[in-house]
């Protein structure tokens, strides 16, 4: 079955000319993750959803600063990935973010604070904040704390269509007082949820986290210093499962699956996720 | 494997993950996908939700069934009626694919004329699956542009396991759906490694890469690179070694990570044949029901994290797994307990690293040869066959099947005829209930790798029975109850499942220590593969008597 043609679109970022295939997204244009437009509610999985706008850039003749990881690019499209008004718009976002909810284990933020001069206390203490809520431990497998999500959809989108088509969260609330959460927010438990973790492989903020990670955390014994990450396949059926392990001290403490699998694109079930505990059930 | 072979030459599946995605049908047959194997079936979710449609043959209406457009609940053993009167179907709305039938297969008219007494009536009387159904899952299939048919141990699992297959195998015959992009036949393994086990020469029959052990010129190669002579005849599979000893031909069984204690069939039998063994050795990480009968217990090491290597899974990609943790205590490698064993026994085998057992195999295996572990690292590992290193092939088998030339199409894919059979045990009035077994989510065969963590969703075995029986039997969700067969009685709670019809019952085996259905599950084997027909025994389920508590009985 052959691929439809793509036919080559040329336009200019930072000006410089770049030819790619049409279909392609700015931001893929650019280089992608780490090319230096900032991302935070993007991941390589799952469909943009536009929700975080920190990657907003400015393309000539568009009234508006347009979403970098959704938009495909144009033939002629001149595009700013850097402008006063593109680094002023993604200076409010972190602020917002920043302000709001807890990132401390989001990657990248001080780096982009520093670099678009972001002060997220500037609000002050009274700022609306999600950031004091409880984390709901409520199993053995992962723990949720949402203190941490700034709502990028992603774990909805796993959990759904998307990949697991469990539909077990949804975006509950509105405004503000929008939340991830199950039905009638019940616990996990009592809800459909499958413990395969593919929540876990997207979130980008560790809102949603392996309890051994979090105890070990709690403990203050978590040390990514001295992790290594291993990839190889899952022991269970036979589809064959790629997995990273993330092992501290001879121990699987989390397992990840890597995103460009052609089996899995990130995605396991609960026993890949979860399972490796028998190999270390040790006396 | 013995299935696909006979038709096309070659044990595997014949399609790949990401083909589900482009095929416009896809037929799930015997195959609880969406608990046995998730993440393939993410692949068929994909085509479902762009708008393929699904059809699920089962006779519980499973969580896989719950995605279907259409579901065909048969009876338990009619899968060759419903594929007899599919391809009937086929046949007399004349959508068989005339060309492909003419110039790739053989046999065509013989298996007609077989087939031509299987109505749709007559199927719907066997299978109990309505008439329309099968009508409708026909048409489907025979139209569709490019069909997936898939299939799991719900086939395999069966006295005549190889005969389902061979049946299945003709439908994709009929209608041209093998050997294209998309269409194909696509057997999901069980355990992680079978395919590889069998690609490396794990059959009686078989050398490493599916060579013949009894062909002279393959045998020749095998002894020139390992210097000793191999033996030119067939050996035992896992049914016929059981059978050895109860002979007593067989007398010392040494045993790598299996659990056949527990997981044969009729396990009290299987245990009594092992305790009478001369030698009994066990490799494995735990201390199994089998380990704890042998002389002596050889610790190894978790494959796929303390030790390097390949496993090869159902779309025959042969992946690396890596070493990431140190075993514990005395375990070793199992490679280290082998090379160790065989010095014992007189012979120095060399190797310095893994990866040279694999350059021997890639010497040796022509369809592995191009597999450099460098190339499966960079690629995220190769499909076979892969016979150069400068060349991937398609991603489907036998697209040779479609070639002009004829030297080219090779060898021609045979129509089987096979006969129905029901199961071995019937159903009577003592044992009226027909037993099938199957997988749960969160957990895995006897329980030994899946029992080591915590999952929120596992319920512990149950017998699960339909709302009819329950009430007509007048039991209550939780309550144990007595399962009885021809070979024993087991205790389990009831389970209420709306998924199954009245008659059918369903067990898992992941907790053989609290509740070992093997005891009475039936040994009754595939001649062919020797696989066990763990999916039909014949039961009954009786009330426990209910103990009045002495102290209430005082007041």
């Amino acid at each position: 079955m052959s691929e439809p043609t793509t036919a080559a679109i040329t336009l200019n970022i930072d000006g410089a000319d770049v030819t790619v295939p049409s279909g392609t997204t700015i931001l893929q244009a650019a280089g992608g993750r780490g090319c230096g437009i900032p991302t935070l509610c993007y991941g390589d999985t799952i469909t943009p959803k536009n929700a975080c706008r920190v990657c907003m850039v400015e393309v000539e003749g568009s009234r508006v600063l347009v979403p970098s990881c959704s938009r495909p690019v144009e033939p002629g499209m001149v595009v700013r990935t850097r402008s006063e008004r593109v680094d002023h718009s993604r200076k409010m976002v972190l602020e917002f973010l920043g302000s709001s909810v807890d990132l401390s284990l989001t990657d990248h933020v001080d780096e982009w604070n520093a670099e678009y001069g972001a002060d997220p206390t500037r609000y002050g203490a009274d700022a609306a904040t999600l950031a004091d809520q409880p984390v709901k431990v409520d199993n053995d497998l992962y723990i949720r704390d949402y203190a941490k999500c700034i709502l990028c959809y992603q774990c909805v989108d796993a959990c759904g269509e998307q990949w697991q088509n469990s539909f077990v969260i949804e975006i509950a609330g509105r405004g503000f007082d929008s939340r991830v959460s199950t039905e009638n927010d019940v616990s996990l438990p009592d809800s459909a949820c499958v413990y395969c973790g593919n929540c876990i492989q997207v979130c980008p903020t560790g809102a949603l986290m392996f309890k051994s990670e979090y105890d070990m955390r709690s403990a203050g014994t978590w040390d990514e210093e001295h992790q290594t990450v291993v990839d190889t396949i899952c022991a269970f059926c036979g589809v064959g499962c790629n997995l990273s392990l993330h092992v501290q001290d001879n121990t699987i403490v989390k397992v990840m699956s890597p995103s460009d699998s052609s089996i899995t694109h990130g995605n396991l079930c609960v026993k890949g996720r979860f399972g490796f505990q028998h190999a270390q059930n040790r006396p | 494997m013995v299935g696909l072979a006979t038709v096309f030459g070659a044990g595997g599946g014949t399609s790949s993950y990401a083909e589900a995605e482009i095929a416009d049908v896809i037929v799930m047959w015997g195959s609880n996908a969406r608990n046995a194997h998730p993440i393939y079936f993410h692949h068929v979710l994909k085509a479902v939700n762009a708008g393929a449609r699904l059809y699920v043959v089962d006779p519980r209406h499973s969580e896989t069934a719950q995605f279907a457009d259409r579901w065909l609940g048969l009876n338990v053993g009619t899968d060759i009626a419903l594929a007899h009167t599919i391809a009937r179907e086929i046949i007399s709305a004349g959508l068989v694919h005339r060309a492909f039938i003419e110039r790739a297969t053989v046999g065509f008219d013989e298996f007609a004329a077989y087939v031509d007494d299987w109505t749709l009536e007559r199927g719907e009387a066997v299978t109990g699956v309505p008439a329309d159904a099968i009508r409708e899952l026909a048409h489907a299939y025979a139209t569709a542009n490019a069909a997936q048919l898939c299939w799991t141990l719900g086939i395999t699992e069966h006295h005549n396991g190889v005969d389902n297959v061979l049946s299945l195998c003709n439908l994709a015959l009929l209608t041209g759906q093998v050997g294209r992009p998309g269409a194909g036949l696509s057997p999901l393994r069980g355990q992680n490694n079978v395919q590889g086990g069998g690609d490396m020469g794990a059959l009686p029959n078989k050398l490493p890469g599916f060579q013949d052990i009894v062909d002279d010129l393959a045998r020749a190669k095998f002894e020139a690179e390992w210097g000793v002579e191999v033996p030119a005849e067939n050996g035992w599979h896992l049914t016929q070694m059981f059978e050895a000893m109860e002979r007593g031909d067989l007398r010392s069984v040494f045993v790598i990570g299996e659990n056949p204690a527990q997981s044969e069939a009729d396990s009290q039998h299987a245990t009594h044949l092992l305790e009478s063994l001369d030698h009994l050795v066990v490799l494995d990480i735990y201390l199994t029901k089998t380990a704890q009968l042998a002389d002596v217990v050889l610790p190894g090491s978790a494959s796929w994290c303390e030790s390097d290597g390949t496993v090869t899974n159902s779309e025959r990609r042969v992946q690396r797994v890596r070493k990431a943790l140190d075993p514990p205590g005395e375990a070793r490698d199992d490679i280290d307990i082998l090379l160790a064993v065989a010095e014992r026994l007189g012979q120095r085998w060399h190797y310095d690293t893994h990866e040279d057992i694999w350059d021997e195999l890639r010497r040796l295996s022509p369809m592995h040869a191009g597999m450099s572990w460098q190339r499966l690292d960079e690629l995220g590992g190769i499909q076979w066959p892969c016979y150069s290193d400068d060349r991937i092939e398609p991603s489907y088998l036998h697209g040779r099947l479609w070639a002009d030339d004829p030297a080219e199409r090779g060898r021609l894919a045979p129509f089987s005829v096979v006969h129905d059979e029901p199961p071995v045990e019937a159903l009577d009035d003592v044992y009226p209930l027909r037993l099938t077994t199957g997988r749960r989510l969160d957990s895995y065969n006897t329980g030994v790798q899946s029992g080591g963590f915590s999952s929120p969703n596992r319920m512990g075995e149950t017998i699960d029975v339909s709302p009819e029986d329950a009430s007509l039997m007048r039991i209550t969700e939780g309550e144990l109850v007595a399962i009885s067969s021809r070979r024993g009685t087991i205790h389990a709670p009831a389970r209420i499942d709306r998924g199954l019809r009245p008659g059918l019952v369903f067990m898992t085996m992941h907790f053989p220590d609290e509740v070992d259905v093997n005891v009475i599950t039936i040994d009754a084997t595939d001649p062919k593969a020797g696989t066990a027909e763990f999916k039909a025994c014949a039961v009954r389920i009786d009330k426990l008597p209910v103990d009045i508590p002495l102290a209430a009985a005082g007041d």
